[in-house]
């Protein structure tokens, strides 16, 4: 079981307020992501959980069990650092029975434990090697491996990939996707990426100076952001916001619309502008497009379409799929 | 590109170098060429470089007059002793100066390293009047115990130097790997931390073993380390050159050697870090 329960939670470090108070409830089993942006807290909040930092006031709960004032080694939770965080005195095999030895485990079922580990990750040929002598992706498998044989109550992933090269980056997601579907415990995974939140998660928590914008699933963030920051947030590239006389026209103080949104023509159209830069993907273009009055805005269309710096092009914004927010930044 | 040197230059500077090394090195030197000379020949008004009559009884008599095995078994204990129970003080201080420091770490730092700019000779009264009251004077745990206190700060600083080196992230895997402090710091912080607790003792032995001021002072017979014992031969009532030659040689000679054998060391730990 994993369930884990915040309750009004607050963290100052001195005289500066990181996280004012956030309240959520993650379910067992839950595959949770904390987004947002550098400095928003999304760190700082997963490090309360773990219990490697205290808590300025509020309660955690795991397993509906006050955890507040536990030490991180008496919460029954596992971590996976973004630096890997290693031991590099120690030889593989030991690095993952270590979780092991501190639970006093005879020494037979740590042996049985740690080869299963190995052979799920692809480590048993790596075993008796010390970290060093490891590529980075080795050393996060390593760090994984140490976190799983203990069988903790929940998963906490503090940025594992952002250290690794773009491919094996979308490797180790698919890995860590799995290894969820297999084992079905609770994982907390921060990142400042909202590609892999959107892709890892059952949900989602968006974070924003240290408060909880929105709660919820992948889809319902994108479908139905609750203000602006969370629109503008989520989804890649970024929304297009339109304020002033245009966005009065739709009853709102300003209206936003997704690149992937646009009906793209060269005759007509509701908004009128220039292509400044194409970039083209090959299976989407994006284009950059420089409008009349109303801005720069990115549209995202396919990747056989060969519009060039300078071309004049109308934009129709799908009538359906026009975001409202009003003067505080609330979705309508 | 690589800064082109002239070979004159170099020739030049390895001069300089070597006659500056002999120059430092000479006393040490003549020393140790003394002590096989004849007490005559040693204050000769015309000295002689090399000794004309060598001879080896500087050492027997050196060993008759005060039982030198005695002295330097005073100053292993002392010199092993006091660095072993400092470490043992100064490693969970180092850890919490450098993983869990407060508001007054950095003052505590340097108020332990201020008690190192006073005199040592500012507090022998107190200090001699306090292991006078405890029954401390000539004993090798009294003075254990001070030679513990004085390199104390040196020991906790040289140790947090090194412990800030250690990324906090790996001691906090181990806290999350359900580690207690005692696991934490016995496990993961000081099998890291090795070379720089390995050149911590051995620059702590080489300092206790040739603290001389606290040695001389507060021991007598009892408990005289090496330092002690060099200092008897140089007796008032006339030079025995030779013997206190034999008596230095003989004391300098252990140090000598494991500061020899210790340097590859010595040099990697204090320069710990500074190249990643």
């Amino acid at each position: 079981m994993g369930s884990i329960t915040l309750e009004h939670v607050n963290k100052s470090f001195g005289e500066v307020q990181v996280i004012p108070d956030i309240s959520l409830d993650i379910k067992d089993g839950e595959f949770v992501v904390f987004v947002g942006p550098s400095g928003c807290g999304k760190s700082t909040l997963l490090r309360l959980i773990a219990g490697l930092e205290d808590t300025t006031s509020g309660t955690i709960k795991l397993d509906g069990q006050d955890v507040t004032d536990a030490p991180p080694a008496r919460r029954g939770l596992a971590m996976v650092f973004q630096s890997y965080a290693l031991y590099p005195h120690m030889t593989v095999r030991d690095n993952i029975a270590f979780p092991l030895k501190m639970a006093k485990m005879p020494q037979a079922e740590i042996d049985k434990k740690v080869d299963y580990a190995a052979r799920t990750l692809n480590l048993a040929s790596y075993l008796d090697r010390r970290p060093r002598a490891l590529s980075g992706g080795q050393r996060q498998r390593v760090a994984i491996g140490r976190a799983i044989v203990r069988e903790p109550k929940a998963f906490l992933f503090d940025e594992p990939l952002s250290n690794l090269d773009a491919a094996l980056r979308v490797n180790m997601r698919l890995e860590i996707t799995e290894l969820h579907q297999q084992l079905k415990t609770t994982m907390i995974y921060v990142t400042h990426d909202q590609v892999e939140a959107m892709t890892m998660a059952d949900r989602i928590v968006v974070l924003n100076a240290g408060n909880v914008e929105q709660f919820g699933s992948p889809l319902d963030l994108y479908k139905k952001p609750a203000n602006r920051f969370v629109a503008g947030f989520i989804g890649s590239p970024k929304m297009n916001f339109v304020d002033g006389p245009e966005a009065t026209k739709h009853g709102a103080h300003s209206i936003g619309v997704r690149p992937e949104h646009f009906k793209l023509s060269t005759t007509e159209g509701a908004w009128k502008g220039t292509v400044g830069v194409a970039e083209q993907l090959g299976s989407d273009t994006f284009l950059h497009v420089q409008t009349d009055g109303l801005g720069l805005m990115t549209i995202r269309t396919d990747g056989d379409q060969t519009f060039k710096h300078g071309d004049v092009v109308w934009l129709t914004p799908d009538p359906t799929r026009i975001y409202k927010f009003d003067a505080a930044g609330k979705a309508i | 590109m690589a800064r082109r040197v002239s070979t004159s230059t170099k020739v030049g500077f390895t001069v300089l170098a070597w006659a500056v090394a002999l120059l430092l090195f000479s006393p040490i030197l003549w020393t140790v060429l003394t002590a096989f000379k004849t007490e005559a020949e040693a204050i000769a008004s015309q000295p002689t470089f090399f000794p004309q009559n060598f001879t080896l009884e500087n050492f027997g008599a050196v060993q008759d007059r005060s039982d030198y095995f005695k002295h330097a078994i005073n100053s292993i204990i002392v010199s092993f002793g006091s660095t072993i129970l400092g470490l043992i003080i100064a490693i969970p201080a180092a850890w919490s100066m450098a993983f869990a420091p407060s508001k007054r770490t950095k003052d505590i730092l340097m108020w332990m390293l201020s008690t190192k700019m006073m005199p040592a000779v500012g507090v022998l009264i107190p200090i001699y009047l306090i292991f006078r009251d405890l029954r401390l004077l000539d004993t090798v745990h009294g003075l254990t115990l001070i030679m513990t206190l004085i390199n104390l700060p040196i020991i906790v600083w040289m140790l947090y130097t090194y412990f800030k080196e250690i990324p906090v992230d790996i001691l906090e895997a181990a806290r999350m790997d359900g580690a207690e402090l005692w696991n934490e710091i016995t496990h993961v912080l000081v099998p890291m931390a090795v070379p720089g607790i390995a050149s911590t003792l051995l620059l702590n032995v080489i300092l206790a073993w040739n603290e001389a001021f606290w040695t001389i002072t507060l021991t007598s017979g009892r408990a005289g380390t090496l330092t002690a014992f060099i200092s008897s031969f140089s007796s008032p009532q006339g030079l025995f050159l030779a013997k206190l030659s034999a008596a230095s040689l003989l004391a300098i000679a252990p140090i000598l050697l494991l500061g020899w054998f210790s340097q590859k060391q010595l040099v990697r730990g204090l320069t710990f870090g500074a190249v990643k």
